[in-house]
């Protein structure tokens, strides 16, 4: 099949590619860029483990192809941590909290807050709730997901983090 | 040196033993993106597999074309059953000592089986050769509902077993059956239930549904045909079976075999089982000398690779006018798809479906198991639970709820009536268990008190009035359950997979500068093995857990073990983990002996060191052992510190825990909002609460699923119609309730370290107690049995036959 040529920005730096028209942008991302952070779970837009952070929104990478993300600037995961290596308050908060286990959502559930911390930097449980509906986990039950980034939120806002009770 | 500074407390805590909330080693790669999961993983020359699948429940195949698809640019190699036929891998042996056909051979059995397997250069050609082989089928009559099975016209699903009376379990007595299984005393419980001066019967459901972790089932296999050796990569729950049955299966020697489960997405038994996925990538790879990977989409993973449930149980119990329970009888028609490919131990077709007498101290019991084939998926997998523990726990749970119904007794006072006492563990069960210990009605209590039950039971009468006075559309329900589990499998005498028996294993090696690698025969897919593991050496032998690193998951490094499902990862291997590390610390205390020049027994153990009893500040820290076990040993020994123990457990553990479900549900649209769930558990020593709380959490969330709409249907001519996750219900953020969690500590008796496993409680646990409240709650309205999933149409749909819309 023909290829088009596309650039992009991934994580701060420009590539370019040659991809079929038909390839998906996760499977562009995962196979051709090797990032392989983001994760498919259900091709159908509904589980978000294919989450990325494209032009400022969060989107499944499974419904987009690649060649519509042409020109674009994209963030996965492996964009997140500083570039001395620093994890940002969100990869911290999961950690202190718990709010993971198998991993295999985090990824696209770490981007999506990231997003949402900045569309709404200090969200109440129930918007934080609203705002990661996009995002199945099957691990956690999400209560320590919320914290999570409850947690994050009151280290970017230079709070203290008062841990919700049981 | 030897500095005596830090207090003894200040010493425990830089450990992070046992009991502590050590945060989780796994994150750190997780939270950046660089986990490994087998579809993360990209060999040179890599090839792709993908299936085309049947659209039809049941047909005979008539003819199959490739030849088009194989005139495809980049199609390497189109598999069928005709080409499995000479190396005889078109048929494979389940785990339930039945067959299941690899590829369709002359019929299908299921919507969506596996028909052919296409491998070409990358996923894309893969799926549009796939459109392009051509099968003809002649539809054949469908089976769907596993009640008409049995019945003499009943179309014969497994021609393959024509003529065969006789199943893996025992006497077939029809084409559509698999097998009767039998425990307990018929005559006196039907006694019982015929001299009981209460009696209740009642057809429980626990419907079909599916494990559906995030990641899908997927492998990748290379075989090395210079070497004759084959790396398999996959998702598998149990590495070393895996190993053991494709050796089995190839004939390839099990050394040359390497199998390594990498990280996994989610397991919920989903990864236990073989799958016909599995084998074609092995046989392509071993026909082509290529990599070949085979990631399974959603639709697959729902419509095809092991369901769970679909067990129908009519109960009934008898009892005393004053409530006290005087026998169960229980009989289960489990509907097992196409082929019975149950994850049991070989010799338990309904694996421990016996532990149906609960909590309770029933003096008789009989359950009664037929198992049948239908036209839907093979499986029958242990969902987040102990074999078919779940669906027990879910039966006595909701029966109880109806005796108490029928009694007009409180439900939680009819359990307080009826439980076994802490006095009398160990206990004996009518079905045939040795309850190893347990202390019920402190749990049962300690949850009512917190969630302030008599309270709420005023607050539903209240609302009960208002509701028929019509102030209100809502209505109230309080679900009760008290389960006991049954995990740990199992002791190696009566529980084994393919004939291996069911022990587990750790591998423990301590290095010249006092860090740790350990191995296990378990497999992680969300537990927190690496974390977990580490915390029971570092109590044992007084190592900083992060200094401690865990392996799994790579057969040629660790030890041979049965791996992770039925919460037997803590009971089974940790048990190992801790009896390996004893043994370390048993040399150990003769190394520091030798070096403080003391007899061995003139040492004591003092948490991270060895000290002369009675002289405290004379001692030998384990690092100072570990480094004099490499260059000053006592003469005769051994250099080195290490140790590999294989743990058979002399019996399972049984943990067990007081869930209480505050409900509302709105009559008129049938939405259930859950006010509160409260979940006890006690799980005996508690390793990492941080991490058990997680476990409930995310138990919970899959029980609060499975209660309130999860479910895999079939319409019906056999077509799967939740194939997708838009149909098959998982929750968001936002329809899951907040967990409150609590516990007890009832330790087990014969458990190193008294753990009991808690990873599946919370699914066992949790559906009863949504369950009995969407019941408890219609129940002053006369509903009768109302069965699950309690989505909001059903629910409506009671209110409407209740004429509550009227």
């Amino acid at each position: 099949m023909a290829k088009t040529h596309v650039t992009m920005t991934i994580n701060g730096q420009e590539v370019e590619a040659l991809v079929e028209p038909r390839t998906l942008l996760i499977h562009f991302l995962r196979e051709q860029m090797l990032l392989t952070g983001p994760h498919i779970g259900c091709e159908t837009s509904h589980c978000g483990a294919c989450t990325v952070d494209m032009n400022d929104m969060s989107v499944k990478s499974c419904t987009v192809f690649a060649v519509q993300a042409n020109g674009a600037n994209i963030t996965t995961i492996e964009g997140m941590a500083a570039a001395d290596g620093t994890l940002s308050a969100l990869q911290e908060g999961f950690r202190m909290m718990h709010g993971l286990q198998c991993g295999y959502c985090t990824p696209g559930m770490i981007t999506r807050a990231h997003r949402l911390l900045i569309e709404n930097p200090d969200p109440s449980e129930d918007e934080i709730r609203m705002g990661i509906a996009g995002n199945i986990c099957r691990c956690t039950g999400y209560q320590n997901i919320v914290k999570a980034i409850q947690y994050a939120a009151a280290k970017i806002n230079g709070v203290p983090f008062h841990e919700a009770a049981e | 040196m030897n500095d005596m500074t830090p207090t003894r407390e200040e010493r425990a805590e830089k450990l992070q033993g046992m009991g502590c909330r050590r945060k989780r080693v796994e994150d750190i790669r997780f939270t950046q993106g660089k986990g490994q999961y087998v579809d993360d993983i990209k060999l040179p020359g890599m090839l792709f597999g993908d299936f085309v699948r049947s659209p039809y429940a049941h047909a005979r195949i008539k003819h199959i074309d490739k030849s088009k698809a194989l005139a495809m640019k980049g199609v390497i190699a189109v598999l069928t059953a005709e080409d499995l036929k000479p190396v005889k891998l078109d048929w494979m042996p389940t785990l339930a000592g039945d067959v299941q056909m690899v590829l369709a051979d002359g019929k299908v059995l299921f919507q969506n089986q596996e028909v052919a397997f296409v491998i070409a250069e990358d996923r894309y050609i893969a799926s549009d050769a796939c459109e392009l082989v051509e099968v003809e089928y002649e539809a054949l009559e469908v089976l769907v509902d596993p009640f008409k099975a049995l019945a003499p016209n009943a179309p014969e699903l497994r021609e393959d077993l024509r003529g065969k009376t006789e199943g893996a379990h025992g006497k077939r007595i029809h084409h559509n059956h698999i097998f009767n299984w039998q425990v307990g005393d018929k005559a006196a419980t039907d006694a019982a239930i015929s001299n009981g001066e209460v009696t209740i019967k009642e057809m429980i459901s626990y419907h079909r549904t599916h494990p559906c972790p995030l990641e899908t089932c997927q492998a990748l296999a290379s075989m090395d045909k210079i070497k004759g050796e084959l790396t398999l990569w996959g998702t598998f729950q149990a590495p070393h079976v895996v190993r053991t049955v494709a050796s089995l299966l190839s004939g390839i020697p099990e050394a040359k075999i390497h199998v390594i489960a990498p990280d996994i997405g989610g397991g919920f038994g989903n990864k236990v089982g073989v799958y016909p996925g599995y084998v074609c990538a092995i046989v392509g790879s071993i026909v082509l000398g290529k990599p070949v990977k085979w990631v399974e989409d959603r639709m697959e993973n729902l419509t095809a690779t092991s369901f769970a449930r679909d067990y129908h149980m009519t109960t009934e119990i008898s009892a005393t006018k004053e409530g006290k329970v005087t026998g169960l009888k229980v009989h289960i028609l489990a509907d097992h798809g196409a082929f019975d490919a149950c994850a049991d131990p070989s010799k338990w077709p309904a694996g421990f479906a016996n532990i149906v007498t609960g909590s309770y101290d029933f003096p008789v019991a009989h359950l009664e198991v037929d198992g049948v084939y239908t036209n839907k998926a093979p499986g029958g997998v242990a969902y987040r639970c102990s074999f078919r523990v779940t669906e027990a726990a879910y039966c006595i749970e909701r029966a109880m709820d109806i005796l108490a119904q029928k009694l007009g007794m409180d439900p939680a006072d009819l359990r307080m009536k009826n439980f076994i006492q802490p006095q009398q563990f160990p206990y004996q069960s009518a079905l045939g268990w040795e309850y190893d210990s347990g202390d019920y009605p402190t749990a049962l209590k300690k949850g009512m008190e917190t969630i302030n039950y008599r309270a709420l039971r005023e607050e539903q009468k209240a609302k009960q009035e208002a509701f028929k006075r019509g102030e209100t559309r809502e209505i109230m329900g309080i679900g009760v359950s008290f389960f006991t589990e049954i995990v740990g499998a199992g002791p190696s005498r009566n529980c084994d997979i393919l004939g291996v028996g069911m022990f587990d294993s750790a591998e423990i090696r301590v290095h010249p500068t006092g860090s740790i690698i350990a191995r296990m025969g378990t497999k992680s897919q969300g537990q927190a093995h690496e974390t977990t593991y580490a915390q029971i050496i570092a109590t044992e032998l007084g190592i900083e857990a992060d200094k401690i690193m865990i392996e799994e998951g790579n057969t040629d490094t660790a030890p041979y073990g049965l791996g992770t499902y039925g919460s037997r990862s803590t009971p089974v291997a940790g048990a190992a983990t801790a009896m390996a590390a004893r043994k370390i610390r048993a040399k150990a205390q003769m190394i520091a002996a030798h070096l403080l020049e003391v007899s061995d027994y003139d040492v004591e153990w003092d948490i991270d060191r060895f000290r002369v009893k009675g002289l405290p500040e004379k001692f030998k820290t384990m690092t100072e052992i570990a480094w004099a076990a490499y260059n000053n040993v006592p003469e005769g020994m051994e250099p080195g510190l290490e140790a590999v123990n294989y743990y058979d457990p002399p019996n399972m553990t049984y943990p067990f825990g007081a869930y209480i479900c505050v409900m509302d549900i709105d009559v008129d649209t049938g939405v259930a909002k859950t006010r509160r769930f409260y979940a006890l558990d006690d799980c005996g020593t508690r390793i990492n609460p941080m991490v058990i709380e997680g476990q409930v959490h995310g138990g919970c969330t899959e029980g609060f699923a499975i209660a309130m709409g999860q479910e895999i249907r079939y319409d019906e001519m056999g077509n799967c119609v939740t194939g997708s996750l838009m149909d098959f219900f998982l929750p968001t953020a936002v329809e899951t309730p907040h967990w409150e969690t609590d516990f007890t500590v009832t330790p087990s008796p014969h458990h190193p370290i008294g753990a009991k496993g808690v990873g599946e409680s919370p699914n066992v646990g949790s559906v009863p107690a949504f369950s009995n409240a969407v019941n408890d709650a219609f129940a002053f309205l006369n509903a009768g049995h109302i069965q699950m999933p309690h989505d909001a149409w059903r629910t409506w749909e009671v209110a409407e036959r209740l004429g509550l819309h009227d």
